[in-house]
């Protein structure tokens, strides 16, 4: 697990523990700390902690155990109200009786400032989310990426340090979320603002992040950045949590220059890379990305073990070619194939031989 | 041309012009919707609008018995047509010829006493006068009397009474103002109408009484309910249907059962006191047969009416309004003041309209811990149908409180919009 503890830290966790019943944590001993100006992204199943440590962040749970600090201080006894982190919601929760600009103007009015430089505020966040003509509108009256976009602009108006994000693209269709997305890292990077962002959707953690936090069960499994983590997963539940991904059951039966035989339990021997195994003789579960999978065999190395592999079923995907093949004994392996002009489309029955490179194979906790 | 446009109405299939195939269409479905509500406008029609059309004419109609007075006192009225009470003297020899004849017949009809209660409610003596000269009277004859006018006043003194002849001018037409104009406190005397002495003012001050103590029960009804109502919104579903159960249980419990356990808790050797007693003071405590005893019951028997359109409105909250608001810096008290209570006010309009206009029209509760000071304009109606019989002005006080509530509605559409209740 990686683990930054530098004392420029601008939010830290240290040994947080969190228990709703006394019985059971929801949250484990999590040791998580940001810099300045980071992107970071709490990705995980429900229930794997990530909301539940984005609200004592927040200040709306309290950690059982351990200590969070923003900005080197202590926050654990400071009400919400008075940590200024700004927040956007699931639901926006735009307040339905007060308009736009009033929803806009309620942080500021909090703070006691002025009426005109309140104004000029507003209307500053507003424009910045591309939102200047709907000042009077209510937020009933807007669609799901307008309030999206005036719930952004109210978290970020009275100018926090700190915004945190709970899943707040949820509501939205596709084509509207990726647009957001982008919209969304764009001002956090031009305001240059910490952000803790909470998702369950591992498209927008890889393609908004400067680093992704992977939850389950309570921790963190891995905390990189997204090409990092997509392409070098530290266990068995990072490799199948992020993208599409082919696992095979084995042991390792040898272990020599950086490298693993591993012998299938259908007998076969395939050449891998030892990320979380032991030694020899231990379970592992091999984990290759579906795009990294060669039908060619002439791209492979001469001494390449390969695998016999039926095709059960082909699908034409526009971009890429989505092919499922029987391998090893299991039916769910499935192959990407880039749609190039020289590219093969297999035939369902057909038989292939597959291969990889040992780099992409990669041995993993079982 | 991919349409040809034509000069007549558009035609169906079968070429019958749409709109009249499609009112056809339309008509099975309206009158099976219809079908379906009849019973319930039949309902309506017999049980509230005919009952309250019925009350507002009789608050108007000037009768005696089943009769209207004109009809029983043909003669009198026309004779009287011409007389000025405010001369100060009788009626011509004529009118009181009339008396006796109209008086007779009466007499016949059995109708003279239920005539002399008519007039003894505008003024007082009328009744005994037409109840004591009824068989004397019955026994004269017309066409041997003379002066009828020192007749009818041997018979009784009374008759010589210019008050009550302008009593019976005042009231001789089919229509009447006088039972308004006793609900207001006024009186028709022969100088014209005025106002009763102050301390006469007796339905004025009920009507006042009524409404401060229902805005005062809505009011405490508001101040409890509003926190148990958050309450039963905030909680997981399971505990809240509990409590739930515990608000609705005083629904389930009769009116009469939950007023006399609060007689037997607030009476003067009750729970309570004893237990004030006990507690070492000496003195105890009156609360009930007063103000006091009508609001504590009457608060605790219409708080459901309160509590279940708050809650139905609160339970639309998600409570993350109130985590943003203090995500943004409002303190607790902000956040509530400025974000959840203006949230909720389409449920305290609903709730304080509903207990206002229950409570207005409040009797048991009022008729039994009321005592003297805390009997509502409902006990007074009760008394004046059932003990006077006097069902005009009673019906006249009714719509005057159905007036009351209507304006009252009118008025809170005007500030709150009745758009913005919710019941649920």
């Amino acid at each position: 697990m990686a683990q930054t503890h530098s004392n420029d830290a601008f939010v830290a966790f240290e040994r947080v523990q969190k228990s709703y019943d006394g019985e059971t944590l929801v949250v484990k001993d999590l040791n998580l700390s940001l810099p300045k100006g980071e992107f970071l992204t709490m990705l995980g199943p429900s229930g794997s902690g990530k909301t539940t440590c984005l609200m004592m962040l927040a200040g709306f749970e309290t950690a059982t155990h351990g200590e969070i600090k923003l900005d080197g201080k202590p926050i654990n006894n400071i009400p919400p109200h008075k940590r200024g982190i700004g927040m956007v919601f699931q639901n926006y929760a735009l307040f339905p009786h007060m308009t736009v600009a009033e929803n806009l103007a309620f942080p500021l009015e909090v703070r006691k400032l002025g009426k005109s430089e309140r104004e000029a505020k507003v209307k500053r966040a507003l424009d910045m989310v591309q939102m200047g003509a709907f000042g009077g509108r209510r937020p009933a009256q807007l669609s799901g990426g307008q309030q999206q976009r005036i719930a952004l602009a109210r978290a970020l108006v009275f100018e926090p340090e700190l915004v945190l994000m709970d899943e707040p693209l949820g509501a939205l269709d596709k084509q509207l979320r990726e647009h957001m997305q982008f919209e969304i890292t764009r001002i956090a990077h031009d305001l240059g603002i910490t952000t803790v962002y909470v998702t369950h959707d591992q498209t927008e953690a890889l393609t908004m992040s400067d680093r992704v936090a992977v939850f389950n069960d309570g921790r963190i499994q891995q905390l990189a950045p997204p090409d990092e983590l997509y392409e070098a997963p530290q266990n068995s539940f990072v490799a199948q949590f992020i993208g599409e991904n082919n696992t095979l059951e084995g042991t390792v039966q040898e272990l020599r220059d950086g490298y693993a035989k591993v012998r299938l339990d259908s007998g076969d021997i395939i050449d891998c890379k030892p990320v979380n195994v032991g030694k020899a003789g231990d379970r592992t579960l091999v984990s290759i990305r579906p795009e990294r999978v060669e039908i060619d065999k002439s791209r492979l190395h001469p001494d390449a073990h390969t695998l016999k592999a039926e095709v059960l079923e082909f699908v034409y995907m526009g971009d890429i070619f989505r092919t499922r093949l029987r391998v090893a004994g299991r039916e769910d392996f499935v192959i990407k194939t880039r749609n190039a002009p020289d590219q093969r489309r297999l035939k369902p029955g057909e038989m292939v031989e597959i291969g990889w490179l040992a780099d992409d194979c990669r041995a993993l906790d079982a | 041309m991919a349409d040809t446009t034509t000069d007549g109405p558009m035609l169906a299939a079968d070429g019958t012009p749409l709109k009249q195939s499609l009112a056809r269409a339309l008509r099975r479905q309206k009158i099976r919707a219809l079908m379906l509500t009849a019973p319930l406008l039949v309902f309506v029609l017999v049980s509230f609008i005919m009952p309250i059309g019925s009350m507002l004419m009789r608050s108007i109609q000037n009768t005696a018995g089943t009769e209207y007075v004109p009809d029983i006192l043909p003669n009198v009225v026309a004779e009287l047509e011409g007389w000025d009470p405010t001369t100060g003297e009788l009626p011509s020899e004529a009118a009181f010829r009339a008396m006796i004849v109209d008086f007779k017949a009466a007499f016949e009809n059995k109708q003279h006493t239920q005539l002399g209660r008519r007039f003894n409610y505008e003024t007082p003596g009328m009744s005994s006068l037409f109840r004591k000269s009824g068989r004397k009277v019955s026994r004269m004859d017309v066409a041997e009397i003379t002066d009828a006018k020192a007749e009818l006043i041997d018979v009784d003194d009374d008759w010589g009474n210019i008050q009550y002849w302008a009593t019976i001018k005042a009231n001789s037409g089919y229509y009447t103002s006088s039972y308004y104009m006793a609900a207001f406190d006024a009186e028709r005397t022969i100088e014209g109408v005025q106002m009763k002495d102050p301390d006469q003012r007796i339905y004025q001050k009920l009507m006042l009484r009524t409404l401060w103590l229902s805005g005062l029960i809505t009011f405490c009804t508001l101040a409890i309910g509003y926190p148990v109502a958050w309450l039963l919104a905030d909680l997981p579903l399971r505990t809240s249907n509990l409590l739930m159960i515990l608000v609705l249980l005083p629904f389930w419990t009769s009116l009469l059962v939950r007023t006399s356990a609060w007689k037997i808790l607030l009476q003067e050797q009750g729970v309570i006191n004893d237990i004030w007693i006990a507690l070492g003071f000496s003195d105890r405590l009156s609360l009930i047969n007063n103000q006091l005893g009508v609001v504590i019951a009457m608060t605790h028997i219409l708080l459901p009416f309160m509590i279940l359109p708050l809650y139905s409105v609160m339970k639309t909250i998600p409570p993350s309004y109130l985590r943003a608001a203090k995500s943004l810096g409002a303190t607790n008290t902000t956040a509530f003041l400025r974000v959840y209570f203006p949230q909720t006010t389409p449920g305290i309009g609903a709730g304080a309209l509903l207990v206002f206009i229950l409570a207005v029209g409040y009797f048991i509760t009022p008729e039994l811990v009321g005592g003297a000071d805390g009997t509502f304009i409902s006990n007074r109606i009760y008394f004046q149908f059932s003990t006077l019989g006097n069902w005009g002005l009673a019906a006249a006080l009714g719509t005057i409180m159905l007036a009351i509530v209507l304006l009252l509605y009118y008025v809170y559409d005007k500030l709150v919009g009745i758009d913005n209740v919710k019941l649920g």
